[in-house]
């Protein structure tokens, strides 16, 4: 291997005084070699970003790296002043972050923003800078770069927008490519598009990749080398194949551990009865015209029709777009559908009045996906689980004593009830939520991307309960969600939805198995690291620590 | 394999909040000058054993103590002869009560509409964002001397017409908070457990944007003191021989260039007021929503 571009040794970065631990970052060292395509993985709160950040000179200010030397290009940046750190951005180095909207300035096309880096950075004449910028949006694989130049940024899809972000990155031909959590936002066929296109550019252009990530999948897909950090430090490191296949560290072990299998976890049939049934389901978004636009009808779901036994799990699959929220907020009622019948234990809730609804709505809870906005800052913990029962009617003292006993079951301290959402980390207050919900005692639970925001070994803990309070409560549950894995490995039935319409059905195996639809096939196509076979953690050898 | 909480239990919001509030020393000294302000107007009879409306044209144009005046009469006397510190402590008790009750006015209208418009949107919306654009067009002080002058002058009359013109803030504000508020999660889970409407507005939305709304509070109050004042400087607020600031200044003016002070100590004690009030809003805001601040 040749020599590296970018060598950190020793860094550490001081937290501000009063945080959870004394350093951001603890006496980090790697190396990036040119052509490579280095993965730092690691849970929220790991340090990783920290360390991108870092290198590129962009630390907020109350961050300061009091140790050790970032050395690219035979400087070290840290001795660096800023405004020649700031010479080396966009030429030397660049980065990608993980919201492109963000990224672009929503007042130029998005041609005038890629020039305006030849502008900067280089001597060159209009012409040819269009020239070149034409070249950057082919190379990204843009359709109709002409039409693309003059596009404003909000014209654009998320992921021709993180295409236009890379280009513009790429713009310079840096040595150091910094890629922050690049593809998460982004739908999983994009994904897979962008991930691509990373491993193009390893070929074609000399720079050294440090790609920043949570997602083992796209470990598994993309990286050459692997950094795990915990804690701002560096708990493991090696090849791909080496540390993806034969974790040493316990930490990355858990880790591994804690990605959702491609199969199901084994458990009986569920009962015969049909608990919830839709039945031609159809809502349509009324967009108003205005001087400048014609009105349109957006049709969110289009003749939707499943049922779910008593006891079923049944996953709701899509990308973005798919009008599987759409179809959750009609089946809670959050909006009124159109047409179609929505029969739990045979009444029909779509046809019920507000007033007539409120004694059905105990009947279909829900767990939202956000678990910072789904939990009122201003009210307790025990003060938000009664207020489902309160509402139809219980008492409240009665109430509290089943908000101890369900915190119980979802495994919080029954005297947090009188705590702020605010002391409570992600995977917590996710479980306060089910709690929640639970308190009515639902027939059926929705699931909407109830654990795609959370960290892998915090989400395999909350399928985990999920699945337990399902068993034991004879739960039915509508699992929502765009990651197929977790799909898998929790549900009985999928259906997968495409623009409003249901384009796939059927039972886990059959799915995964054998697909029948196109676009089934293509997002299993799309999945990260679908050629890794994520192994089976007990059975390898013990390592001492 | 219960979740206990590590050792350092991360303290409730109100914790928080008290925390930053002794911190921040424009909060502290805006509420310190407010005390002072609400105390002097409570205790007023206790402070001064003159009467503020008693005339004496003997002891006419006292000057202060500091300029070389009668012990007696320690801020002086007016033209009439009335002492100049009992007319400023019971002239805060109007100051104040017009300050608070024509913002507590303001703050009922402006809040119900603001939430109504931000919760409901569509049509409400547009009605709302239509009241608000009807009394945004009208200049605040030429309707209320307008309607001062068509009903006449009295504290009752001056709070009712503040008290109906300066809700606009208030709604402007609290409806897009509550815009941004409804759009959380947690609304949806209330509606979905079945919470009513007037439940959710009154325990999800309106703790949710209340730092708004006591921010705007403040702002709104000085706003109606310092409206106030310019009313009755035009002679058409509070009547004489009411004591009230903005009068007080407005029956010194005659006398601006031979007895200054006439002017200056009741502009001073306004001043203070509304700088005070301004810098308690601008704390509140800063403790409120410590991610707001810059």
């Amino acid at each position: 291997m040749s020599d590296p571009i970018l060598s950190i040794r020793n860094l550490t970065v001081d937290l501000p005084k009063g945080g959870d631990r004394q350093y951001a970052v603890e006496q980090l060292s790697l190396e990036v070699a040119p052509r490579e395509i280095v993965c730092i993985v690691g849970e929220s709160g790991s340090g990783k970003s920290i360390t991108s950040f870092a290198t590129m000179g962009l630390l907020p200010k109350v961050l300061t790296p009091s140790t050790g030397e970032i050395r690219f290009g035979g400087q070290d940046l840290l001795a660096l002043p800023a405004s020649e750190h700031a010479k080396l951005r966009g030429s030397q180095m660049a980065m990608v972050f993980q919201e492109p909207m963000s990224a672009l300035n929503p007042c130029y096309t998005v041609g005038t923003q890629i020039e305006e880096m030849f502008e900067t950075h280089t001597e060159l004449a209009k012409s040819e800078r269009k020239a070149r910028v034409m070249k950057l949006l082919e190379e990204v694989h843009l359709p109709d770069p002409a039409r693309v130049y003059a596009s404003y940024p909000h014209q654009l899809s998320g992921g021709q927008r993180q295409r236009i972000v890379i280009a513009m990155a790429l713009a310079l031909d840096p040595k150091l490519l910094i890629a922050d959590e690049p593809t998460t936002a982004l739908d999983l066929s994009t994904q897979a598009q962008i991930l691509h296109l990373f491993k193009e550019l390893r070929e074609h252009h000399d720079a050294g990749i440090m790609f920043v990530t949570h997602d083992f999948d796209v470990v598994a897909e993309i990286a050459d080398r692997v950094i795990v950090m915990q804690h701002g430090r560096i708990v493991e490191e090696g090849s791909a194949e080496e540390v993806l296949n034969r974790p040493k560290h316990p930490y990355t072990r858990l880790l591994i551990d804690a990605v959702p299998r491609r199969s199901r976890d084994a458990r009986g049939a569920p009962a015969e009865d049909v608990l919830l049934s839709v039945n031609a389901l159809n809502k349509i978004y009324h967009i108003p015209g205005n001087m400048f636009k014609q009105a349109r009808d957006v049709h969110a779901c289009k003749d939707i029709n499943f049922s779910v036994r008593k006891g079923e799990t049944l996953g709701i699959v899509g990308e973005s777009g798919s009008g599987k929220s759409t179809l959750v907020k009609c089946l809670i009622r959050l909006e009124d559908p159109n047409s179609g019948e929505v029969l739990i234990n045979g009444t029909d809730l779509a046809s019920c009045s507000r007033k007539e609804l409120h004694p059905y709505r105990k009947m279909i809870q829900i767990v939202f996906q956000d678990p910072y906005g789904s939990l009122n800052p201003r009210r307790t913990i025990g003060d938000q689980l009664i207020e489902g029962p309160v509402n139809f009617g219980a008492d409240r003292a009665k109430s509290m004593e089943r908000a101890k006993e369900l915190m119980r079951i979802v495994r919080l301290d029954p005297d947090a009830l009188n705590r702020y959402p605010n002391q409570f980390s992600g995977g917590q207050r996710q479980r306060i939520c089910i709690a929640r919900a639970l308190m009515v005692e639902p027939k059926v639970l929705i699931a909407d991307e109830a654990v795609s925001a959370l960290d892998v070994s915090v989400q395999k803990e909350v399928l985990k309960l999920l699945n337990e309070i399902r068993d034991t409560l004879g739960l039915t549950v509508l699992f929502i969600t765009h990651d197929l894995r977790v799909a898998a490995q929790v549900c009985d039935n999928l259906i997968v939805m495409q623009k409003g319409e249901i384009v796939e059905r059927g039972n886990v195996e059959q799915v995964f198995g054998a697909p029948s639809s196109d676009y089934t096939k293509m997002l299993l196509d799309a999945q990260p690291g679908k050629d890794w076979d994520v192994p089976d953690i007990s059975t390898l050898p013990p390592v001492a620590v | 394999m219960t979740d206990t909480s590590s050792t350092n239990i991360p303290i409730s919001p109100r914790q928080a909040m008290i925390r930053r509030a002794l911190r921040h020393k424009g909060l502290i000294f805006g509420t310190v000058v407010m005390a002072v302000v609400i105390l002097i107007a409570i205790f007023a009879p206790l402070l001064t054993e003159y009467d503020p409306y008693k005339q004496n044209l003997l002891t006419r144009m006292k000057p202060p103590v500091l300029l070389g005046g009668d012990p007696d009469h320690w801020l002086g006397t007016d033209a009439l002869g009335r002492d100049y510190w009992a007319r400023l402590a019971y002239g805060a008790r109007v100051s104040l009560t017009i300050g608070i009750v024509a913002a507590v006015i303001s703050a009922t209208i402006g809040c119900t509409l603001g939430i109504l418009a931000g919760y409901f949107g569509g049509r409400v919306d547009a009605v709302v964002t239509f009241l608000i654009n009807v009394r945004l067009a009208m200049p605040v002080v030429l309707v209320a001397l307008a309607v001062v002058a068509l009903l006449g002058g009295s504290l009752i009359v001056v709070i009712s017409v503040l008290g109906l013109l300066l809700w606009d803030r208030f709604a402007v504000v609290l409806r897009s908070a509550t815009m941004q508020v409804r759009s959380l999660e947690y609304i949806a889970a209330a509606e979905v457990l079945g919470a009513s409407l007037p439940r959710i507005l009154v325990k999800d939305i309106l703790p949710n944007v209340m730092n708004h709304l006591i921010v705007i509070f403040t702002l709104e109050m000085a706003h109606a003191i310092i409206l106030e004042a310019a009313l009755s400087f035009l002679g058409l607020g509070v009547q004489p021989p009411t004591p009230s600031w903005g009068l007080m200044i407005s029956e010194g003016k005659e006398m601006l260039l031979f007895e200054s002070w006439l002017i200056t100590i009741p502009g001073v004690a306004l001043f203070f007021l509304v700088l005070a009030i301004n810098m308690m809003g601008d704390g509140i805001r800063d403790v409120t929503a410590p991610e707001g601040r810059n």
